[in-house]
């Protein structure tokens, strides 16, 4: 078994750019899935609307690409309808966080038992380069011409909040620790949300002083900070850097879940 | 055995919907339709099925949607503005095929309105309401025995054509209390399974592809963008879209007489009322008070598709006369298939059309 098995081989080639951070994603949670040992009949892929939600499409199993931002609630009446499939839900930061923000708190509020991976491009990236509301502070978009002068999300911060079970930041850099921490949501009862910064070169590189596929990636890695760290630096009362996100196992917790499997 | 009981209308909705077998309710409370989810949530877990309130009226549908596809018989209710929210997720189930039933207990709009009114203004919004071309059976209850019954025959209608059906009901029949029959037994339409080897959208001779479960190894993948027989996104192909939304709406429309439910009392009168929903009532007190008036009525339970064939049955008719609680929503559809004049009697505010402002009308237009 590989996690190129899941694949729909008969749907190749796929729509993403060349250099998109999104296909490490996939594979990265389908290499988790792999190691789960679901059977593929009792899987299930749920996403929404933009280039993260068209993933399941490419997968062999059941799959049900729905309407803009509301991935979690349709995964929600999977879930609670047949416990006994496993449902993961591909996201991005426009469907999950703008549109679908309503149903991502909810979701993890009522601790359903989703594994949800939210590739964040921080931006429109299918609709060409619009802002998101995870696009940085001072970053151009098609939207943001002048630089965004709003203060992006923090979906981890939010999805703690709100009450998931599982919570992990890595990059599209960190494959072998973004696989782990998918791994980690997958066998953690409850909703566990995995958030996959990715390089997205097409609408937000080409805007933002990114002239190559690995200078984004690069930023990325240079740019992320270990949680150990960040929590050792502000116990030492030093100052963490604005533009530093913070990667690693977020939390994780063992509350009361709903749509469990018996 | 059958049992008689004295009900409201909405609890008769809930009690069908059991009786039909439907497993899965998502909604979000909205007045005058919160009964149906309050007696959903106190019976279903005790039938091993699934309540749950989700966050919104789009959520509601989206997890009906999602529900639907585990093979549950699943449902939601709401009213106007729970309505509008739904939109988009009616259309994706139209184009999905995915069966569900949709209860609407009309008040009065636009907008938050009347929450506690009677109305039938959303008659033209589950026939178009969402975006793009396609076909939805709606029904009309006008008593509690029909909330009961029809809301049953929703499930049937919608496992066997795949597509989202409405019981559009109204606030008055939601809530009025009165006799019903409960049945010993349902007759429930089984979804018809997809034939393994056969591609998951591939419709047989009459128009409707094999349902393809999750979870029994059929790997669809199932979306809102136009997709061939594969269930593959197909977007750009302007024929695949034309033959696809062109099956999606003659599916339905070619079995408008198979779908269609209605009475007809004397076909030979010239003049006719045609009416659906708590106006029912007050035409068959008119005709009740004066059963030598020899006065004609068209009593719909399907309102779409719309069998307009009916229409012909009257044969002498002069005129139609159409008492609905909104400004002729359902009168302009009857326009376009009949020469004689089509006497649209609107009524706004919640209160039924009384049988002496039935009467008046029919001396008026004499």
């Amino acid at each position: 078994m590989s996690f190129e098995d899941w694949y729909r081989q008969d749907r190749l080639p796929h729509i993403y750019c060349a250099g998109c951070g999104n296909g490490t994603i996939i594979n990265c949670t389908l290499a988790a899935i792999d190691q789960m040992a679901w059977k593929k009949e009792e899987t299930v892929f749920v996403s929404g609307i933009g280039c993260s939600s068209r993933a399941p499409g490419y997968i062999v199993t059941d799959s049900l690409h729905t309407t803009h931002g509301r991935a979690i609630a349709f995964a929600t009446g999977v879930k609670m309808a047949n416990p006994n499939l496993n449902v993961v839900v591909f996201t991005g930061d426009g469907d999950l966080a703008a549109i679908g923000g309503n149903h991502f708190i909810h979701g993890c509020r009522r601790n359903i038992d989703l594994t949800v991976v939210c590739m964040n491009n921080q931006i429109y990236g299918m609709t060409g380069g619009q802002g998101s509301p995870t696009t940085p502070t001072g970053c151009l978009s098609s939207t943001t011409p002048y630089g965004c002068v709003e203060a992006p999300f923090d979906l981890c911060e939010l999805a703690i909040a709100a009450g998931a079970n599982f919570v992990s930041r890595w990059t599209s850099y960190h494959v072998k620790e973004l696989e782990k921490a998918v791994l980690a949501g997958l066998q953690t009862p409850g909703f566990s949300f995995i958030e996959a910064l990715v390089q997205c070169p097409t609408a937000f590189g080409r805007r933002n002083k990114f002239k190559q596929v690995a200078d984004q990636v690069d930023y990325l890695r240079t740019h992320t900070m270990l949680k150990v760290k960040r929590d050792r630096l502000i116990e030492q009362g030093e100052q963490i850097p604005r533009d530093m996100f913070v990667v690693g196992e977020l939390a994780r917790r063992n509350r009361p879940a709903l749509g469990v499997k018996l | 055995m059958t049992r008689i009981e004295f009900w409201q209308g909405n609890t008769a909705c809930a009690e069908g919907a059991l009786a039909a077998g439907c497993r899965f309710f998502g909604g979000y409370p909205i007045t005058p339709s919160t009964e149906v989810a309050e007696h959903m949530a106190v019976k279903l877990p005790k039938k091993n099925g699934v309540f749950i309130q989700m966050e919104d009226e789009i959520a509601g549908i989206a997890s009906v949607i999602g529900a639907s596809w585990t093979g549950a018989r699943a449902m939601t209710a709401t009213s106007g503005p729970g309505f509008s929210l739904m939109m988009e997720n009616i259309g994706y189930a139209a184009m999905t095929e995915t069966p569900c039933v949709i209860v609407n207990v009309q008040r009065g709009g636009p907008s938050t309105g009347q929450p506690t009114m009677g109305a039938q203004g959303d008659m033209m919004q589950c026939r178009f309401g969402s975006h793009g071309d396609y076909s939805v059976i709606a029904l009309c209850p006008a008593s509690v025995q029909e909330m009961y019954e029809l809301t049953a025959k929703a499930f049937n209608l919608a496992d066997r054509y795949r597509v989202p059906v409405f019981l559009m009901a109204d606030e008055i029949v939601g809530h009025m209390r009165e006799k019903i029959i409960i049945p010993d037994s349902m007759v429930n339409v089984q979804r018809r399974e997809l034939v393994k080897g056969v591609l998951p959208f591939s419709p047989d001779k009459d128009l409707i592809p094999g349902f393809p479960q999750f979870g029994k190894g059929y790997g669809v993948h199932v979306t809102g963008l136009t997709h061939d027989e594969r269930g593959y996104p197909c977007a750009t192909n302007p024929k695949l879209h034309e033959t696809l939304v062109r099956r999606l709406v003659d599916k339905i429309e070619s079995a408008r007489r198979e779908i269609a439910d209605y009475d007809i009392l004397n076909p030979c009168a010239e003049q006719v009322f045609i009416a659906y929903g708590a106006p029912v009532r007050s035409v068959q007190q008119l005709i009740q008070d004066h059963p030598d008036q020899n006065i004609g009525f068209l009593r719909l339970r399907t309102v779409w598709p719309f069998p307009e064939y009916a229409l012909g049955e009257f044969k002498n008719v002069r005129r139609f006369l159409i008492p609905e609680l909104n400004l002729g929503q359902i009168a302009r559809e009857i326009e376009r298939h009949v020469k004689v004049p089509v006497i649209s009697l609107p009524k706004l505010g919640g209160d039924l059309h009384t049988p002496a402002e039935l009467s008046a009308a029919l001396e008026a237009h004499q």
